[in-house]
């Protein structure tokens, strides 16, 4: 298959709208060029018609004694009309259908002009081309009405010369409004496909588990398309959903099974002295014990999961909920001789967040914390605000620090233990699924906050877990 | 012009026959200048007498060497019909008959000009790219030094002249002279575009007429009436003729009427037939040129054209160079000026 090049939506306006505006420049152009023509053609005409009615009018009846005709021509009349671009002027007067004076060559119009009202033409003379006017009217000639026609005609090229100088300057406004047309469709390309990019990077910011429907306000040439788009989240959710809810009813369903499979195996190893037979139950008793952990933790990492998409925040008070959670996990730490230290600020640090997401990635970290420990040691747990990180970037932060003296990371990358089911080479017999900081980390994406491990300055692990402070 | 022929008849060497039948119109006098064997020839065609235009033409063809001109002189009718008419090759037309010129130029008998050589010149001094003035001439009145003897006042406009008639009939009658416009082109032209301009024209042709003034055909021939004492007062002289009369015998004044005077243009175009336009645009160049224009008004003694001159005397006004000439040249209202002049002449 070919790849081809994707359409341009961007492209295809700009061309069309320029496409479009070169063909109205043109117009433009044609219509300055056309009235302006017609005009000054309109202008000259009627100088050059009153001329010739004032000749015609000033023409008397000839002497009783022949059939003359007496014939003033003014010179100012012919200096006015050759003065625009100094034309040259022609006439000629005939009477009773014979030329009396003038130039006996210039053409007649193709139709007789009425009585006193000026037809005009346009024909070739000599070498140029003249524009004439024609009037009409009659003489008394030796005592009965003659017919007299004059013609006067002037060369146009003032007028020719004018027409071009105003067909350059429609030429330019032609021009200037494509360019002005140019860079404005230039302009609307862009702002009419702003709200699509704004809806790709809606889009495209959203974490990777945020399915809520699109809200943001688009145009309503987009709305089918968020429509769409909205439907195809909502199945995608529920498709989600259910397989989540299955992963927590399965977990669920194996528990029970396995929770009485772990009292019938210690009921056989209380009353069985056979040590090998005893050795087995142990063994039994160890493997059910970590498949209900497992068991647990997948039920665990379904709701986060669950809850992540729902994305239901409220308001939390952090100080409250870290130390109900440490009073908690007092009596496992206990049963290992291990003190736990809670710090934590008098204010009750309040944040927006989801108590059930916050407890499930704290459970888990206090849970490593102590497991990884080696007994008769403590565990520092410290409740803190930070400042934004370069100095005014970003929000501030709640930050919640796990610090234990345990046997630390190996040197193993921390980013690699929040991977599904992934363990650490340093676990020894410490049992586990490998789902704990997968859960973690997938709680504080959800919250827009930020998991860390770290190895902890004079032996341990640091686990740092921080939540954006409102405002 | 046939007073250039009178004043000149003696001077001209190679003086033509008075008809050329083969020719179809007559010329008056030609001379041929530069080297009798060069190539090319640039044939000039002038109502200007070759004794004025002998200086300027030398001075053209001493700076483009290898060129010779043929000069043929005849009257402005003549000039107009050996064009219009007899098509007669020519490359360059000089006349003072400003109307007879215009009308070549407008029925299409010019060829245009290069734009270059016209940009500097004034406007009234050429019409569009085809007609260019080479000379400006005053049309003047002049007075014999006796005109006023017993103290009269000096006339300065028309209005004096007609007073001074009227007042000393007795003096005057027979005595005063002008153009014929019957016969005369350049009359013709000055009486129409006097007639233009005011109303005094036909009082002042009234009074003549009572006076029984007596009509010309050249400006020569009135200047040598006033020299001899026929003539007191003779009206519408090119002051050119009279500045160049007066130099070698003085015995009247030159006035240039101070309400008008018209100044003639003396123009040049090249016809379309023109056998070397090339040389004939260089030649015109050179009239219009500092150079040309020195030699014209020194040596000839025609007046350059100076746009100054009309700022320095406000009076003149030079005779516009547009179709508005062509109106008086038509053929019927001629006739009808003529007839009212005749009228205003012969009076009892
Ligand atoms: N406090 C700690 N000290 C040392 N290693 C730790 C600590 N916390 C986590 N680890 C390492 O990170 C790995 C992943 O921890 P995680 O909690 O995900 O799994 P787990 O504890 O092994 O199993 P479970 O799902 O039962 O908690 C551990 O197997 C261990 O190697
Ligand atoms: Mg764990």
């Amino acid at each position: 298959m070919t790849r081809r090049r994707p359409t341009s939506l961007r492209r295809r306006l700009v061309i069309q709208l320029l496409a479009l505006s070169a063909v109205l420049s043109a117009l433009i152009f044609l219509a300055v060029r056309i009235s302006a023509d017609r005009a000054s053609e309109e202008t000259l005409d009627a100088v050059l018609g009153a001329a010739a009615v004032s000749l015609a009018e000033a023409m008397r009846g000839g002497d009783r004694d022949g059939g003359s005709v007496t014939v003033d021509l003014s010179p100012v009349t012919f200096s006015m009309l050759a003065a625009m671009g100094e034309e040259r002027i022609f006439y000629r007067v005939d009477l009773d259908g014979r030329t009396v004076t003038g130039y006996g060559d210039l053409p007649l119009p193709a139709e007789l002009p009425d009585a006193l009202a000026p037809r005009f033409y346009t024909v070739g003379f000599r070498d140029t081309e003249l524009r004439v006017a024609a009037v009409r009217r009659s003489l008394m000639v030796a005592g009965r009405p003659a017919p007299l026609l004059v013609l006067l005609g002037q060369t146009r090229d003032g007028q020719e010369a004018i027409a071009e100088g105003l067909a350059n300057r429609a030429a330019l406004v032609g021009l200037v409004v494509f360019s002005a047309a140019a860079i404005f469709s230039l302009l609307a390309a862009g702002s009419l496909l702003r709200p699509i990019g704004t809806l790709a990077e809606a889009v495209g910011r959203r974490g990777p588990r945020d399915l809520r429907p699109l809200r943001d306000q688009a145009p309503a040439e987009l709305s089918p398309f968020v429509t769409a788009l909205n439907g195809f989240i909502a199945r995608l959710r529920g498709t989600l959903s259910q397989t989540e809810t299955f992963i927590a009813e399965a977990a669920h369903h194996i528990r029970t099974p396995l929770s009485v499979m772990r009292n019938e195996a210690e009921l056989a190893l209380r009353e069985t002295s056979d040590e090998p037979a005893r050795a087995r139950l142990r063994r039994l008793i160890r493997a059910v014990d970590e498949g209900a952990r497992s068991a647990g933790q997948l039920l665990d990492h379904a709701t986060v999961l669950y809850r992540a998409g729902q994305q239901e925040m409220a308001e939390i008070a952090l100080g409250p909920l870290v130390a109900a959670l440490v009073e908690r996990s007092r009596p496992i730490a206990a049963m290992r001789d291990i003190t736990l230290l809670p710090s934590l600020p008098a204010e009750p640090l309040r944040i927006r967040g989801d108590a059930v997401l916050i407890e499930a990635a704290l459970r888990n970290l206090l849970d490593n914390a102590v497991k990884y420990s080696p007994p008769d040691s403590a565990i520092d747990i410290v409740l803190a605000t930070l400042a934004p990180a370069g100095g005014g970037a970003g929000a501030a932060m709640a930050e919640i620090r796990i610090a234990d003296r345990g046997r630390g990371l190996d040197g193993a990358a921390p980013q690699a233990f929040t991977i599904r089911f992934r363990r650490g080479s340093n676990v020894g017999d410490v049992p586990g699924s490998g789902l704990g900081l997968t859960i973690v980390a997938e709680a504080a994406a959800a919250m827009g906050g930020r998991f860390d491990l770290s190895p902890r300055e004079g032996g341990g692990t640091c686990a740092t877990f921080a939540l954006p402070l409102p405002g | 012009m046939r007073n250039i022929r009178a004043a000149l008849a003696g001077l001209i060497l190679a003086l033509a026959g008075p008809v050329m039948p083969a020719r179809g119109y007559e010329i008056e006098a030609s001379a041929h200048f530069g080297p009798p064997d060069a190539a090319r020839r640039l044939a000039v065609l002038s109502t200007t007498d070759i004794d004025f235009l002998r200086p300027v033409i030398e001075g053209w063809l001493a700076r483009t060497p290898g060129i010779g001109l043929d000069y043929t002189l005849a009257s402005s009718q003549e000039v107009y019909r050996a064009i219009a008419e007899e098509g007669a090759v020519f490359d360059v037309v000089i006349s003072s008959a400003m109307d007879l010129q215009m009308k070549l130029a407008n029925d299409g008998f010019a060829r245009p000009l290069p734009a270059e050589m016209l940009r500097t010149r004034p406007d009234w001094s050429r019409w569009r790219n085809l007609l260019v003035a080479v000379a400006q001439e005053p049309v003047t009145m002049i007075l014999s030094d006796h005109a006023l003897d017993g103290g009269l006042p000096m006339p300065h406009t028309r209005r004096d002249l007609i007073a001074l008639l009227r007042d000393h009939p007795d003096r005057f009658r027979g005595r005063v002279g002008t153009y014929d416009p019957e016969v005369s082109g350049a009359g013709y032209l000055f009486a129409a575009q006097e007639a233009r301009l005011s109303d005094t024209f036909w009082r002042l042709a009234e009074v003549m007429g009572r006076l029984d003034a007596r009509l010309f055909c050249c400006s020569g021939d009135m200047i040598a009436a006033v020299r001899q004492g026929d003539l007191l007062i003779a009206y519408n002289v090119l002051g050119s003729y009279a500045a160049a009369d007066g130099r070698t015998a003085p015995g009247f004044v030159v006035v240039e009427p101070e309400d008008f005077t018209l100044t003639l243009l003396r123009t040049a175009l090249v016809p379309r037939g023109a056998a070397d336009p090339t040389t004939a645009e260089a030649f015109v160049a050179f009239l219009l040129s500092p150079g040309g224009q020195q030699l014209i008004s020194a040596a000839a003694g025609l007046p350059a054209i100076d746009a100054g001159a009309f700022a320095l005397k406000p009076y003149l006004r030079p005779i516009r160079l547009d179709p508005g000439l062509l109106a008086p040249l038509d053929r019927i209202s001629r006739q009808g000026f003529l007839a009212e002049w005749r009228a205003a002449m012969d009076q009892p």
